[in-house]
């Protein structure tokens, strides 16, 4: 593959016809071939393309799994077929890798042959001047009374001056320039595969974890700390460097009034971290574009949300719970949020309670409560009490986000579900005890990996656009001059130009230079470009 | 924050220029209809000729339509010269929106997709305005300029966002570069994609219709190169700005590359410019097949910028 290819089109070419009666080998041979043709290269190329399409509009496991279960549920005699096809994981896909390693393949099998023979070609002199240089794309011719010889010394100092490679044959100058066309495409190519071996040891190496973490907690870089986790191939948890972050507070600011009333303008969270337990505890205020750098790993702000704080007491009068609870949002824009509070050690029934909280609260039309504003100017929360058995016991694993409702039954409250402001108690009927909101913390969710393969792939990215500049700014041209004794004293001066992907813009600055210094005579013959003609 | 007054001013502008591209628009097609009086100047003449046979009474035709040519000459040049003087007013006043849209939100205006528009057509017609001083590319101008105005008067009417601080995703320097990047890039494949549009046209018929809209077109191998040339120039943009927004999103959303839709598409277009460069280069592929590889990677770029925009939702979703 290349972007230019001039001299190599010959082999794709090449292997049309069937070789017949050449064994196993012969046939390899042609396989390799066909793969590493220009036209295989093109289609794999779009193969590629059109094999990410699906990865834009289905969703995708590796980036939104719960969208993946919904499109389960919504869709479900289609999306067996399409996961058969590993169509919720097209990038992790085996056809899709078949894919691209085919294609870096046949890059491969293309650009390394290229690059040696460049190599060779970089070393190696000038080409010898054609018979006939009138024959040329550019070509011009006069005659002069100069010596050959000098007119020749002449022309190899112009074209060394214009930083040509110059060789003298016999009678004619053979010069060449360009070579970095070839090496910059040669670069851009290489650089792709480099980039494609950084991307994939970087995933195999690296790790990538998530975790939330209420304001006043904190979490260590150990596997078992993290909610999700997700190390590489290749990755080994004893190596994860041990420091540990704490989350001081989180302020999140938004825009009061106006058509994009609500929109964040700024989330901060002021964070302290220590590097091992020797090092010194340091601050650090984390932001959206500005990842903490700890230990080789980054830490980075991905989401935010509210944990409002509640205390349960329970039939007995005793304090079963207290503490943060963390609520996922609903509603991005207004920040309403939803959780759950399980209370296991409540007496004589355990407790559990769903919770909507909102951070500005106020009445809609129909009387119903609804946030009319993601920061917290007005925090309230509804409970929906059950009591019973919360089904933690039997060892089965449960999401702190979900109350299991099998063995629980609601507490009624008549109707209506009163909101609570901070500060204010619920008593749950019947001396099932009672639930006060405390109030309300902030969490964070923060991602924290390390891929050693970005160095290694931004420097690959960054030489590869530095290779293609070059290949497409220089072009690689080759200047003839001949000159020849004619009648009379007289020289026949030739010129000829070649360039590979155009003409050649200096063409005719360099004949002027060349005119200027062995002068331009009337010709004694009928005007000719052809030597043999000359002849005549 | 907002300056309402800066604010105001900048839409003003943005109705100016509006306009003058269309008086430019207008500008050009006269100059191309003069060229069709001139010929029409010599209808019977040439009924005759033709009517008396033969290709050589055709070229006798012809002979007297470069006669007639000279006595139009001054009228033409002057058409085509008020066509780019107001071409150029129009770049100007274009250009002072954009500063003036950046100074009201007091920020990078490029934040959402009016603005986008907005900065995307200024780069299209930058870079035709700088292939008309230096290859004389006037030709390309009545095209470019109704696309030019098709855009900015979908966005105005459809895509209208009034100027707003920007979302903490966007709080970072990178906004200038990768954003600058893309949109360069886009504004660049976007006079490409005219070119190879009129290349297509153009290579249909070995001689364009005189007085019809291509006649002022140069002939197939010149647009073919110039388009070529163009994308040459927007490839290497392109690859930056993706390897830019790479470098974003590694300090934005904890990964540099994560098959986020809008990065699925900015490498599908990616990888099919690349496939029309090699196309371009290939035997049997060069030429008709080639240009319509690139014309399919135009459509992935504008398929990236509004599709995924309003149809996907993903980390890009600014719409």
């Amino acid at each position: 593959m290349s972007v230019d290819a001039p001299e190599t089109q010959a082999a794709p070419q090449a292997p049309r016809e069937r070789p017949a009666g050449i064994g196993l080998f012969g046939w390899l041979r042609w396989g390799w071939r066909q793969l590493t043709s220009m036209r295989t290269a093109l289609v794999l190329l779009f193969l590629v393309a059109l094999g990410t399409v699906p990865g834009s509009f289905l969703p995708q496991r590796g980036l939104a799994p719960e969208k993946v279960t919904a499109f389960f549920q919504q869709h479900k005699t289609l999306a067996p077929w399409l996961d058969r096809l590993s169509l919720f994981d097209v990038f992790a896909a085996p056809w899709f890798a078949a894919i691209y390693i085919l294609l870096f393949v046949s890059l491969a099998g293309c650009v390394l042959p290229r690059a040696k023979h460049h190599f060779v070609q970089l070393r190696s002199r000038p080409p010898k001047a054609p018979r006939n240089l009138g024959r040329l794309p550019e070509s011009a011719s006069y005659e002069t009374d100069a010596a050959p010889d000098e007119v020749l010394a002449e022309a190899r100092a112009i074209l060394k001056d214009r930083r040509f490679r110059v060789d003298a044959h016999d009678d004619a100058v053979a010069a060449e320039k360009g070579y970095l066309r070839e090496t910059g495409n040669l670069v851009f190519h290489l650089a792709l595969l480099v980039l494609l071996f950084a991307v994939g040891s970087g995933a195999a190496f690296g790790y990538k974890g998530n975790v939330l973490v209420t304001e006043g907690e904190g979490f260590s870089n150990t596997v078992a700390s993290y909610d999700a986790f997700k190390g590489g191939r290749s990755f080994t948890a004893s190596k994860l460097p041990p420091f540990t972050v704490w989350l001081d507070s989180f302020s999140a600011s938004y825009l009061p009034s106006g058509p994009n009333r609500g929109q964040p303008t700024n989330f901060s969270a002021k964070v302290r971290y220590q590097n091992g337990l020797s090092s010194p505890v340091r601050s650090y205020d984390l932001k959206v574009n500005h990842p903490l750098n700890v230990d080789g790993a980054r830490v980075y702000l991905l989401g935010h949300g509210y944990a409002p704080r509640f205390t349960v007491r329970d039939g007995k009068g005793q304090v079963a719970f207290q503490g943060a609870v963390p609520f996922l949002p609903t509603n991005e824009a207004t920040y309403a949020s939803e959780g759950v509070i399980k209370v296991p050690d409540a007496q004589p029934d355990q407790l559990g309670f769903i919770g909507l909280f909102w951070p500005t609260a106020v009445p809609n039309q129909q009387g119903k409560v609804v946030s009319a504003f993601p920061a917290a100017w007005n925090p309230q929360v509804a409970l929906f009490a059950f009591k019973g058995d919360l089904g933690l016991s039997n060892g089965a694993p449960q999401s702190v986000y979900k109350l299991e409702t099998g063995k629980l039954k609601p507490i009624l409250m008549g109707n209506k579900v009163k909101p609570l402001a901070a500060g204010q108690t619920l008593q749950l009927p019947g001396g099932a005890g009672s639930v006060t909101f405390d109030g309300y913390r902030q969490y964070v969710t923060l991602q924290v990996n390390h891929d050693p393969g970005r160095v290694p792939a931004l420097a690959a990215g960054i030489v590869a656009i530095l290779g293609i500049v070059t290949s497409f700014l220089v072009r690689r041209r080759r200047v003839w001059v001949r000159a020849k004794a004619a009648e009379g004293g007289r020289t026949v001066v030739q010129v000829g130009g070649l360039t590979l992907g155009g003409a050649t813009p200096d063409f005719e600055a360099i004949v002027e230079r060349l005119k200027k210094a062995a002068p331009e005579q009337p010709r004694s013959t009928a005007p000719d470009e052809s030597p043999n003609m000359d002849e005549e | 924050m907002v300056d309402p007054h800066l604010a105001h001013l900048s839409n003003q502008l943005m109705l100016g220029a509006v306009l003058l591209y269309v008086v430019a628009m207008v500008g050009y097609a006269a100059d191309i209809s003069f060229g069709r009086r001139r010929v029409a100047a010599v209808p019977e003449e040439a009924k005759v000729l033709v009517g008396a046979g033969g290709p050589e009474a055709v070229e006798d035709a012809q002979e007297t339509e470069t006669e007639t040519e000279d006595e139009d000459e001054r009228r033409r040049v002057d058409w085509g010269r008020f066509a780019i003087l107001l071409n150029v007013l129009a770049w100007g006043v274009h250009g002072a929106e954009i500063v003036t849209r950046g100074m009201a939100a007091d920020r990078v205006p490029w934040g959402n997709m009016y603005e986008f528009v907005s900065a995307i057509t200024f780069a299209a017609v930058t870079v035709y305005l700088v292939m008309l001083w230096r290859y004389k590319t006037n030709w390309l101008g009545p095209f470019l300029m109704v696309a030019v105005v098709i855009a900015l008067g979908i966005a105005t009417i459809w895509l209208y966002d009034d100027p707003g601080p920007l979302r903490p995703a966007l709080h970072s320097y990178w906004i200038a570069i990768h954003v600058t990047a893309a949109v360069t890039a886009t504004g660049t494949f976007t006079v490409a994609g005219v070119s190879t549009i009129l290349y297509l046209l153009r290579a249909r018929r070995t001689a364009p219709k005189p007085g019809g809209l291509l006649e002022r077109v140069p002939d197939a191998e010149t647009l073919d190169r110039l388009a070529h040339r163009t994308m040459m120039f927007g490839f290497p943009i392109w690859t930056f700005a993706i390897i830019a927004g790479a470098i974003w999103a590694d300090s934005a959303w904890g990964r540099y590359w994560g098959w986020d839709p809008k990065e699925t598409w900015s490498f599908i277009t990616w990888v099919v410019y690349a496939g029309y460069l090699h196309a371009r280069a290939t035997a049997g592929w060069r030429g008709r097949k080639a240009a319509i590889i690139s014309l399919i990677a135009f459509a992935c770029l504008l398929f990236n910028f509004f599709g995924i925009n309003y149809l996907v939702s993903g980390m890009h979703s600014y719409a």
